[in-house]
């Protein structure tokens, strides 16, 4: 990962892996307008793990509605999507 | 920028370890509202803490959401009481709890903190119809607690208050006997009682505090647990130092929490209470640590040094991770919140004498315990001083938390549900010392409290 991409909000997605997960996720933060700075994803024995490093600040909806559309989106998909400020990575993992 | 198992690991806690923000409690400072009208005296309370917390809950809840951490409590914790109450003209202070209860659901918290009064030196006239009070308004409101400080290093142990509590706690268990005495669940009494603690029973909001601020307490067992299985076999060096490291992330959690409170409520920010909190939830328990770090059963010889190392870690890993620390800032071993402590009982590991060793090193002291309803007001006094004693004498806070169940005989078991867990009865010592409580009088300061 760069050093330099601009993001305040981190996207993990955890669940089964299927068909159409990336694809489901990203049109919807496309929707909402919130850039993708970072994404990285793994598949550990069936778990299916994204980690997207976004940027809410362009988009037009507040951040309690993005945390709202993504839940119900993991909702439809059968996963469990969060989206959590940058802050309290920071907070926990750097000193 | 972080690297993907360190995004995993906070998850990780959150998800599966129960890690939260147990409460973000708010301390108001009611002495303006003092006036000779207990009637307008109680007005102004409700008024003065449903305006300075009105958005108390709603900004707990967006941080909670924004950040993705659980806050468990939203609590209120205000002047003690009797310092309020005493201007008014009256001699019962039920209306002050009432007011107190009103305006506490009226914002939406789950409790209020401050029915308080400080008497480790002696009893002010209005101190004494507090104490009268006090069953009555833990039977008849339901967010309100009580906390008595009936010692300290600085003053020693008012005796007179430590007999006087002994009664009040059965009359309390009386009053709410259809609820297997709930109501003593609401009332603590200290040594060195914190001016402020977040955590429920026993907040209340010390003179020397600001107008209002923002106090924070932490939990995370279930976080300790696990990191403590990854070093198993390992040794005692290891141990203390995952605890640290651990407690430190623990507690970033807290400090985010209370600054962004802080910020958006526009109040400063107090303290974080470094406390380990445990739940009666599986995995989220204070003895099950103590059993990773290698006792067999809690309450198990070893248990007060896995215990000492443990308190001592959280507090050092936590220091360096907030601004402030303050409140009680340790292990929290209540018996009836922690599903592992519940066991230690029923299997016969853990006793009432071994509890009171650990918490000579714990951060409160004999808490959420359950006794038979028979065990006689003397013998609660003599539980009470011993407890105070450690406290005074050991420079820290300790706290009595006791309840004799009406009815119940040791063996039984008693369900409040939810956080405060269900309680074994415990067998109590009947052996007394009531010629000792009944002299009354002060045990004097101990001679290191002259510090200067």
């Amino acid at each position: 990962m760069s050093q330099s991409v601009n993001y305040n909000a981190v996207v993990t997605v955890l669940g089964k892996d299927r068909v159409g997960i990336i694809a489901g996720v990203t049109a919807v933060l496309a929707k909402l307008n919130i850039n993708i700075s970072d994404i990285s994803q793994t598949i550990l024995k069936d778990m299916f793990t994204m980690i997207m490093l976004v940027d809410t600040i362009n988009s037009t909806y507040a951040f309690e509605k993005i945390r709202e559309e993504l839940k119900v989106l993991g909702e439809e998909m059968n996963l469990e999507i969060r989206i959590q400020h940058k802050d309290i990575f920071n907070a926990m993992q750097r000193i | 920028m972080f690297e993907n198992f360190e995004i995993l690991e906070t998850i990780n806690m959150f998800r599966n370890q129960h890690l939260d923000v147990r409460t973000i409690t708010m301390g108001i400072n009611l002495l303006d509202c003092a006036a000779e009208s207990a009637e307008t005296a109680c007005r102004k309370i409700y008024d003065k803490i449903t305006k300075q917390a009105e958005h108390l809950v709603d900004t707990a809840d967006q941080i909670s959401r924004e950040f993705g951490v659980p806050i468990i409590h939203k609590r209120i914790s205000v002047t003690p009481i009797s310092l309020v109450a005493g201007a008014s003209d009256i001699d019962n202070y039920f209306c002050f709890a009432e007011a107190l209860d009103k305006a506490s659901k009226a914002i939406g918290v789950n409790f209020i903190g401050g029915f308080s009064a400080l008497v480790q030196k002696g009893f002010t006239d209005s101190d004494l119809k507090l104490f009268d009070s006090i069953p009555q308004a833990l039977a008849e409101t339901d967010q309100v607690c009580a906390s008595i400080n009936l010692a300290s290093t600085k003053s020693g142990i008012n005796m007179d208050a430590v007999a006087l509590m002994g009664k009040i706690i059965k009359e309390c268990a009386e009053l709410t006997k259809d609820k297997d005495a709930y109501g003593c669940a609401k009332l603590v009494v200290f040594a060195n009682a914190p001016d402020d603690n977040p955590f429920m029973a026993g907040a209340f909001t010390g003179v020397g505090e600001p107008e209002c601020a923002i106090n924070v307490g932490v939990s995370g067992p279930g976080v300790i647990l696990a990191a403590l299985k990854e070093v198993s076999g390992q040794s005692l060096d290891k141990v203390a130092e995952t605890i640290k490291r651990t407690a430190f992330k623990v507690t970033r959690v807290g400090q985010l929490v209370a600054e962004q409170a802080a910020e958006r409520l526009n109040v400063p920010f107090g303290t974080i209470d470094l406390s380990l909190a445990p739940t009666p939830v599986v995995g989220d328990s204070i003895a099950r640590i103590l059993e990773e770090i290698g006792v067999d059963t809690c309450g198990a010889w070893g248990t007060t040094a896995a215990l000492a190392m443990l308190n001592d870690a959280v507090k050092k890993g936590g220091t360096m991770a907030s601004s402030h620390v303050g409140g009680l800032s340790g292990a929290f071993i209540p018996v009836s919140e922690d599903e592992g402590m519940i066991a230690a009982v029923e299997s016969g590991a853990l006793n009432l004498e071994k509890l009171e060793a650990m918490t000579c090193v714990c951060s409160v002291g004999i808490d959420m315990v359950a006794i038979p309803g028979n065990t006689p007001t003397t013998i609660i006094s003599g539980l009470i001083a011993d407890e105070m004693a450690v406290g005074v004498f050991n420079n820290k806070t300790t706290a009595v938390r006791i309840i004799p169940v009406p009815g119940k005989v040791a063996g039984d078991k008693v369900v409040y549900g939810g956080l405060w867990g269900e309680a074994p009865i415990m067998n109590i010592n009947l052996h007394g010392s009531t010629r000792f409580i009944e002299r009354g009088g002060r045990i004097p300061a101990p001679i290191h409290s002259m510090r200067n």
